[in-house]
């Protein structure tokens, strides 16, 4: 079989395991947001915690909740990293450095997991386990209940209220994230992840050498990494890592559950809203993009250019043998468009016009389909936006799942799409007139602007995935990107809240012939148009510079 | 709210941070216990390698391939499983061109090979610094220069390289691959025998 007939083939896995699933995974969420029971373990926790899970949040105390327990989980982190040497299966790891603790505690809080650190010379058992898994758990849990808060701002009327924080995620965690992680764990191990708290092995090779063996609890973390859409690597290798990804089906499953809950949280929504028909245009404007940077990446990898590529007659650089170049690609769009950043390849070494597609569908503001909650909220977001411009067209006052967008709905909204690029690009033209960027750059050039560009663009959408050559552990870069993810995670956050309150308040109007039918595949066209012109016309100057200049070079 | 937070954060933590991890390690120390603790190889009751982890096969010591050995992919760390990752260099790289063509002399010249012959895999470094395999085409090349180093015919080794040859996933999930530790274990024995 060849190769890309066999690539053809895993996309189509891929694609086919997704429709199968979404359907009962997004029903089932929908069923746990809109529960009104509460599971035994759940009451004991609310009730040590005491917190009353049935009382209602407006959305300032819904946001109060998201940014205070956000804002202890750094500092909680923080200091697990600052005092590790002190615990029991330290591995004799010292403590972390003070701004490098900041920078991965800010980054695992906000769902990026950028790694400044390299994991298996760095991180101990306990601070794997219980500081960095936690937050995969958790964070992905605060994207998800504060994308359900925006969803129920549209499902409810002349009401402010937006359900309550902490039952959403408790929920989430209990319900959605420890079960699929303990399935998919499992699974991992059986096809050769490792699990273990033992200690780093030395084993004399064949030819008489000495070789060290990581151990380490991977495949726990592995399976939330990916369900959580997290993406920080118990390894400096990450998914590249054999521990961590062992064969072609693991890489497959792996990509799948980086996608599922993503792709089965426009489900959820139709559901909420009482009209499934308007999730399936919102998955129809994630898949389309989604299946575009597939294609595309996968097509430049196989095709090669690049002076040393060509030489080695193929772009095996930073790729593993057991993937190739097709499963390669396949997870770098992925990754990068669901803000996971986990790699399996590394990005560094694509052909730049490849790296201008990755970076591109981070700067779509991962919405295709985005990480866990975050990517539902930015694409409902864009929603608005295309049913705003729809309205100018015809010089009606749009509306979207029967609200009004006003000027208050469409302030927030506008709020919402300029955060990210406002951080990434102050943030990358810093770092270059400062100089900061050019001394962290391995490559030359333009390719070397692309590292940078690279590195505050995935801070900024909370990706997580670097072109790595790009030296990040710098008490500069690991202050001003911890503070990109911050920003990047939780001022987008107070909008939608905001938002999905005003929303909420509302009075339904009742729909009318002028109506724009945004159940339609019309709509999804309108959203992927009004999506790819935004933009392409905010970060056009920045990719010409970097990737384009490299690629057309 | 702080201390609400805090106390949900620590009950979190004990649920996905202890109970979870340690439920994962249970299943999998006792379902799939060699697999959990790294697939490690054997030879002689002693253990030799991780079947997932690459290793450098050079002569002990020195920095030189060692003829009697299947070579694995070019590793700039030298498979040290403490510093993986990759090159991180772009395509177009002068470095990287440079190391490319140095790589595909060095290989042809090494294997007694015309460098045309000389597949992707052998002259590019892997994503890991370990990767465990290589492609069937690059065993192929060197199964000449082996079967030499060894005493053995190249029949006998190509038979081997065929044996050691695995299939993608499946049938169509990842790449085909050989994997060189396995391979030269069964080489050791080979030549042992003959």
């Amino acid at each position: 079989m060849s190769s890309v007939l066999a690539d053809v083939l895993v996309v189509t896995a891929l694609i086919g395991a997704l429709a199968l699933v979404h359907r009962p995974l997004g029903d089932y969420m929908a069923a746990v947001f809109q529960s009104e029971k509460h599971l035994r373990a759940e009451k004991w926790i609310y009730r040590s915690v005491g917190a009353n899970p049935d009382a209602e949040m407006r959305w300032p105390a819904y946001l109060r909740g998201v940014l205070v327990f956000s804002a202890v989980s750094v500092l909680f982190l923080y200091l697990l990293q600052r005092i590790q040497g002190k615990f029991p299966l330290s591995l004799g790891f010292k403590p972390i450095t003070p701004d490098q603790a900041f920078n991965t505690a800010a980054s695992f809080v906000s769902n990026t997991n950028w790694q400044s650190y390299s994991g298996e010379v760095a991180m101990s058992h306990v601070t794997q386990t219980m500081g960095l898994a936690v937050q995969n758990f958790v964070s992905a849990a605060v994207g998800i209940a504060v994308a359900v808060a925006l969803v129920r701002g549209f499902a409810r009327s002349r009401t402010g209220d937006l359900g309550n924080f902490w039952a959403d995620l408790v929920r989430c965690v209990i319900r959605i994230l420890v079960p699929i992680s303990v399935v998919a764990a499992v699974i991992l191990i059986a096809c050769g992840a490792v699990q273990n708290f033992g200690d780093i092995h030395t084993i004399t090779t064949l030819t008489g050498d000495k070789q060290a063996i990581s151990p380490g609890a991977v495949a726990s973390q592995e399976a939330i990494k990916d369900v959580g859409t997290n993406g920080g690597g118990f390894f400096n290798a990450n998914s590249a890592h054999p521990f961590e990804n062992p064969n072609g089906f693991t890489n497959w499953l792996e990509i799948f559950l980086l996608l599922v809950i993503p792709f089965s949280l426009p489900r959820t929504f139709g559901r909420m809203v009482g009209n499934v028909k308007q999730g399936y245009a919102i998955v129809g404007a994630m898949a389309t993009i989604w299946f575009l940077g597939v294609i595309a990446v996968t097509w430049i990898e196989y095709a090669h250019p690049g002076t040393a590529s060509q030489l080695a007659g193929g772009a095996m650089e930073g790729k593993e043998q057991r993937f190739g170049e097709g499963n390669s690609s396949l997870f770098a769009v992925s990754t990068t468009m669901t803000s996971t950043g986990s790699v399996n390849s590394f990005h560094d070494s694509f052909s730049g016009l490849s790296g201008g597609v990755l970076l591109l569908g981070m700067m779509l503001g991962e919405i295709a389909p985005g990480g866990v909650g975050s990517g539902l909220y930015g694409m409902l977001i864009m929603a608005i936006i295309a049913v705003f411009i729809a309205g100018l067209m015809v010089g009606r006052t749009p509306e979207y799942l029967g609200k009004k967008i006003g000027t208050r709905e469409i302030k927030l909204a506008a709020c919402y799409i300029l955060i990210t690029p406002t951080l990434m690009l102050i943030g990358t033209a810093l770092a270059m007139a400062l100089g900061k960027g050019e001394s962290s750059m391995t490559n030359i050039g333009a390719h070397g602007f692309s590292e940078v560009l690279y590195a505050y663009t995935s801070a900024s959408n909370n990706n997580g995935s670097a072109f790595a050559g790009f030296a990040a552990n710098t008490e500069y870069h690991n202050t001003m990107l911890g503070l990109c993810m911050v920003l990047g995670r939780f001022l987008p956050m107070v909008f939608v809240l905001a938002l999905a309150g005003s929303l909420a308040e509302q009075k339904p109007v009742p729909p009318t012939a002028g109506t724009l039918r945004t159940e339609k595949p019309l709509f999804t066209g309108l959203l992927v148009g009004a999506i790819l012109i935004i933009t392409g016309l905010t970060f056009f100057p920045a990719l010409a510079l970097g990737p384009l200049a490299e690629g057309l070079a | 709210m702080v201390w609400a937070s805090l106390r949900m954060l620590l009950l979190l933590t004990v649920v996905t941070g202890i109970a979870y991890p340690l439920l994962v390690t249970g299943i999998g120390q006792a379902l799939f216990h060699d697999k959990a603790n790294g697939s490690m190889v054997e030879v002689d009751g002693k253990e030799v390698g991780s079947k997932l982890i690459g290793q450098s096969w050079n002569i002990k010591g020195t920095d030189k391939p060692d003829p009697k050995w299947f070579q694995g992919r070019p590793s700039h760390s030298g498979y040290d499983p403490l510093a993986t990752g990759s090159s991180q260099l772009g395509a177009s790289d002068p470095t990287l061109v440079e190391n490319v063509r140095a790589a595909k002399k060095q290989v042809a010249e090494f294997n007694g090979v015309p460098e045309s012959e000389v597949p992707k895999d052998a002259v590019t470094g892997s994503a890991s610094a370990i990767d465990p395999h290589i492609s069937p085409e690059y065993a192929d090349v060197q199964v000449e220069r082996v079967a030499e180093n060894n005493g053995l015919t190249v029949a006998q080794v190509q038979k081997l390289v065929d044996e050691h040859t695995d299939g993608r996933t499946l049938g169509f999930m990842g790449e085909r691959h050989v994997n060189v530790l396995e391979l030269n274990i069964a080489l050791k024995e080979l030549a042992a025998k003959s």
